[in-house]
């Protein structure tokens, strides 16, 4: 058995699933829900939304597997995803995605090792007229050089080092 | 240059997503006046605007309306298609963002004309700012009386839902949609039957792109001859190009339909980027065919592009600059319909998946001239023989590629091939 949901997201899903005909067409919806409180959809997820729609879990997996945006696994705290369709492409977007390669060591697909940064490449995020362009957390950026990767991430560790309180305790050693 | 007397459907106000900007410039005014004429004259005025389809098929909406039987024992649905994901494509995502209001109030006027109580919007899953602008939008409208129960205080209801995709280019082709929004992998279905007969849970569905039902609301107030008169004969208005790639000024250009390729490309988004010069243009999203320079006066409107092996698709119009090697825009088409293709049918899965290996074998230095007729073989393979639009959206830019471009295409497989043999 499955983790039990809480009973305020069982009573968010009832809300989702009246607006449709039928139940089982909350689906999609569901599942941004669950990854949205638990970062990814794993096999507990796909459980939680067959049982709260009274559906067989293998009908969640086939639809999980469908889509590019259900991760199976955690991302990092931040999301960081190059389109490399052609308008992108055209406008240099190998070149980004071998900036960030470098600068964070890992490969589209991956997340650092410190679980701050994960990296995908995309097909067409529709914001090609800002070519070469990427999004942050979902927030896009565009156009998109690689001096303007270093600001964004210069920017996010700054985020994330307040966050944590490193800075702090890096003015407090000197 | 073209202009149009048409009220434009672009308006420069930044703050038109509000209900009060909205309604200052005459938003919703359509709407009431539609609720008051029959749901027949409201089609009616729709087929005199020769409006057609903005997402890519280019259907005359009025006569789509038409097939609707209303006298079923089923409800009737609206589906508004607003998964955008035709790369080139900025369009849709411009509109729900800027003048949600517009869509909404198209989707009343659509709503009355066709019988429907319901109307589900799938909204592209990456597009999750634009979703939330047209919820926002939907709660002011509902507040304001526009939406929900006995609208525009007339004998009418209609609820609006936004379902958000998850990232399926698929999903996009109406009947994929129609299986995603019942909650089940987007694998399009066989027509017939067509939509207007089974379509979402089985009933009568009316599917239209966010464009096409922006253009709703100025036909009704404005009149359906002025918008028609705006366009081209069977293909009325104007339309938002998309315009990306090797130019001066890419951007969104809402222009009157025939308007000629070379004066968007030229005139409006500025001519070549600085130090190029334009080799070639993807005239309506990857999917259509491209075009070489010979051909840049075609007018854009459906007809014509159709009658010269392309199409005018979703308005996204893609220029190839000098600079650009046709082999990486072989590599990227392919890659691209590999990674999308459902799977279904078998002509599909295993030929895009061929295509784009070939490609990325030419690119590495691995192929040879051969490999362009493996190519057009596999291509001609796939075409004609899916259920749904994709295959051929994945076949015919390949074939006009190929076509147009073997030279250059052979010339830079020779140059990967001897890079190949220098390291």
């Amino acid at each position: 058995m499955s983790p039990v949901l809480s009973a305020e997201v069982r009573e968010e899903i009832r809300a989702i699933a009246s607006r449709y005909p039928r139940g089982e067409a909350a689906l999609l919806p569901v599942l941004h829900l669950l990854q949205r409180l638990s970062g990814a959809i794993t096999p507990v997820e796909e459980r939680q939304a067959a049982e709260a729609l009274g559906l067989d879990p293998i009908r969640v997996r086939e639809v999980v597997t469908f889509h590019t945006m259900f991760r199976t696994r955690r991302a990092g705290t931040h999301v960081i995803e190059v389109c490399i369709n052609l308008s992108c492409t055209m406008a240099g977007s190998e070149a980004l995605v071998a900036r960030l390669r470098e600068v964070l060591g890992i490969d589209p697909g991956e997340t650092t090792a410190d679980g701050k940064f994960t990296l995908v490449t995309a097909e067409c995020l529709g914001n090609c007229d800002r070519a070469p362009c990427l999004t942050v957390d979902g927030e896009d950026h565009g156009p998109v050089d690689a001096a303007a990767i270093d600001g964004v991430l210069a920017a996010l560790r700054r985020e994330e080092g307040l966050g944590e309180g490193t800075a702090s305790r890096e003015r407090g050693k000197s | 240059m073209t202009t149009t007397s048409l009220r434009p459907l672009m308006d420069a106000a930044e703050n038109l997503f509000r209900l009060d900007a909205y309604r200052r410039r005459g938003g919703y005014e359509s709407a009431r006046k539609a609720l008051k004429m029959a749901p027949s004259d409201v089609m009616a005025e729709v087929r005199k605007a020769e409006l057609r389809g903005r997402g890519g098929a280019g259907f005359p909406a009025g006569i789509k309306w038409g097939f609707i039987r209303r006298d079923g024992d089923k409800p009737v649905y609206l589906c508004v298609n607003a998964d955008e994901g035709e790369p080139g494509t900025f369009k849709d995502r411009w509109l729900m963002t800027h003048e949600p209001h517009l869509l909404l109030e198209g989707i009343i006027i659509t709503a009355h004309a066709v019988g429907a109580h319901s109307a589900f919007v799938y909204v592209r899953g990456e597009y999750e700012g634009a979703a939330r602008r047209l919820e926002e939008a939907i709660a002011e409208a509902r507040e304001a009386g526009f939406l929900g129960e006995k609208i525009f205080g007339k004998d009418f209801d209609l609820e609006v839902v936004i379902h958000r995709g998850a990232g399926a280019y698929i999903c996009g082709e109406e009947t994929a949609l129609l299986e995603s929004l019942e909650g089940k992998r987007g694998e399009p279905r066989l027509k017939p039957p067509f939509p207007s007969s089974i379509g979402l849970f089985g009933a009568p569905t009316v599917i239209n792109n966010v464009e096409t039902l922006c253009n709703v609301p100025r036909i009704i107030g404005e009149g359906g001859e002025a918008f028609a008169a705006a366009g081209r004969p069977g293909d009325g208005g104007t339309r938002l190009f998309g315009v990306s790639g090797a130019v001066r000024r890419p951007g969104l250009y809402e222009l009157p339909i025939g308007t000629p390729l070379r004066e968007l490309l030229y005139a409006h988004a500025g001519g070549p980027a600085e130090g190029t010069s334009i080799k070639a243009v993807i005239p309506g999203g990857l999917s259509a065919p491209i075009l070489r320079p010979d051909e840049f006066d075609l007018p854009l409107e459906c007809s014509v592009l159709a009658g010269a092996g392309t199409m005018i698709g979703s308005g996204a119009v893609i220029a190839v600059g000098s600079n650009t090697s046709m082999l990486e825009v072989l590599g990227v088409m392919t890659r691209f319909y590999d990674h999308e293709s459902c799977g279904q049918c078998t002509p599909c899965r295993i030929g895009t998946s061929w295509m784009h290996k070939t490609a990325a074998r030419l690119a590495s230095g691995d192929g040879e001239s051969r490999d362009f007729d493996e190519l057009v073989r596999v291509a001609v393979s796939i075409k004609g023989r899916t259920f749904c639009p994709f295959g051929d959206a994945a076949a015919l830019p390949v074939l006009a590629l190929v076509g147009k471009f073997r030279a250059e295409l052979e010339e830079r497989a020779s140059e990967a091939a001897a890079r190949k043999r220098s390291c």
